[in-house]
């Protein structure tokens, strides 16, 4: 049981520091909707599945699906946090070479 | 503009008599021309603006400020996560006996909970008996968030004036907008709705039925069927939902909701400050009609959440129910 925890433990740690260090926004939202998927899976090692449930479908759940919702809204889904479009600027590079 | 005293002038503004712009005021003739702004030129300005903001990083006055922002930001950094695993250092063990979670509420909590609740699930009779007033605050600040972001979000056009160009055609945009994103007979996530929908639901009616028997309760139970619900929005569309959940419904349900705890609680308080007898029985425990009060309320509280979340979705997606 320790061993998963610890392993757990340290996959939240990495989570935590990747959503801060990804640079596409859609990828912050999916390792932010891990973290809680992880998060809910503690809570239910540390025997309080109350909180499990509440924070797979709040955390995992409702708050991600906002964040799509609100990224969508601010035409940023696919956009780094520079606001910047990447692929698209290829993809045009590419058709006016072509 | 005439001298007057605060007084006055605070008389003035409470009674709405006279504003202190009043006399320094002048009224625009009709005939007068207005700088009618076209979408074109509006889009102008805003690549304009964003022009501008993003320059602002790369000029020298602000390039001067950057070395130092990042020292600070590592100095910042640093000191706060410092404090913080100091303090987590200095905390008591676990399971020690003299820690402050070891008091003689908890004892009572675990020994008399099922016995003065009549709930098996020692978490909801804490929540909803014992606690039950932080839970009436928490469906209360639920409620608030909601109303904030309907503030923030609601384009409404019915209470507005029809000639007001400017705002029907935001809402024709945001209208347009969300259609080109909706999935329009997806086959695969319709499918996979149609059998997930249901099962969800169940499961969240499951969770706030049984909340005082097994794990679960009002929130996580809403919670799991206001994501049903947006799933099943999302696979067939604003048209399909607002048959059964429209403006009117969720101001029902939530007004009937929180008033119908607010006055039971009310009751339950009373009946227990003043040590009368609450004529609600506590019933067997492990039975599902049992616990008293704790199920009802979480039905309530179940029916609250689920709304509040189906319309934080719907205000995000088009800003309105």
């Amino acid at each position: 049981m320790t061993i998963l925890m610890c392993v757990l433990l340290s996959f939240l740690v990495i989570c935590a520091v990747a959503v801060s260090f990804s640079k596409k926004l859609l990828n912050s939202v999916l390792i932010f909707m891990s973290y809680s998927l992880i998060m809910s899976v503690i809570w239910m090692l540390l025997e309080s599945p109350d909180l499990a449930i509440t924070e797979a479908a709040v955390g995992a759940g409702i708050t991600s699906v906002l964040f799509f919702v609100t990224l969508n809204r601010i035409h940023s889904m696919f956009k780094d946090a520079s606001g910047k479009k990447k692929e698209v600027k290829e993809d045009e590079e590419k058709k006016s070479v072509q | 503009m005439k001298k007057r005293n605060l007084f006055s002038s605070l008389l003035d503004w409470v009674w709405e008599s006279r504003s202190d712009l009043y006399e320094n005021m002048t009224i625009r003739d009709d005939d007068e021309e207005v700088n009618v702004i076209t979408k074109a030129e509006h889009k102008e300005d805003i690549v304009k603006v964003k022009e501008k903001v993003f320059d602002a990083a790369d000029r020298g006055s602000f390039r001067k400020w950057r070395f130092l922002y990042k020292i600070l930001a590592v100095v910042f950094a640093v000191f706060f996560s410092a404090v913080l695993l100091i303090t987590v250092g200095q905390l008591p063990k676990i399971g020690d006996i003299n820690n402050p979670a070891n008091n003689e509420v908890e004892k009572r909590y675990i020994e008399k909970g099922l016995e003065e609740t009549g709930a098996t699930n020692i978490v909801a009779g804490m929540i909803l008996d014992y606690r039950a007033f932080d839970t009436l605050g928490e469906s209360h600040v639920l409620f608030v968030a909601a109303i904030a972001v309907t503030i923030l979000l609601r384009l409404d056009k019915s209470e507005r004036d029809p000639e007001d160009t400017k705002i029907t055609e935001t809402i024709t945009e945001a209208e347009e907008e969300d259609k080109i994103f909706e999935p329009h007979h997806d086959a695969i996530l319709q499918k996979v709705a149609m059998l997930l929908v249901p099962i969800i639901i169940l499961f969240g009616i499951y969770v706030i039925l049984n909340g005082h028997l097994s794990p679960g309760g009002g929130f996580s139970g809403g919670a799991i069927i206001g994501a049903g619900l947006i799933l099943y929005l999302n696979a067939f569309g604003f048209e399909k939902t607002e048959r059964f959940f429209n403006e009117k419904v969720y101001k029902t349900v939530i007004f009937s909701g929180l008033a119908f705890y607010a006055l039971a609680k009310c009751y339950a308080f009373f009946c227990g400050a003043n040590g009368l007898d609450s004529h609600i029985s506590k019933g067997i425990p492990g039975h599902i009609l049992s616990a008293g009060l704790i199920l009802p309320l979480d039905i309530a509280v179940g029916c609250v959440v689920a709304c509040t979340m189906y319309a934080f979705y719907a205000m995000f997606r088009k800003g309105g129910l």
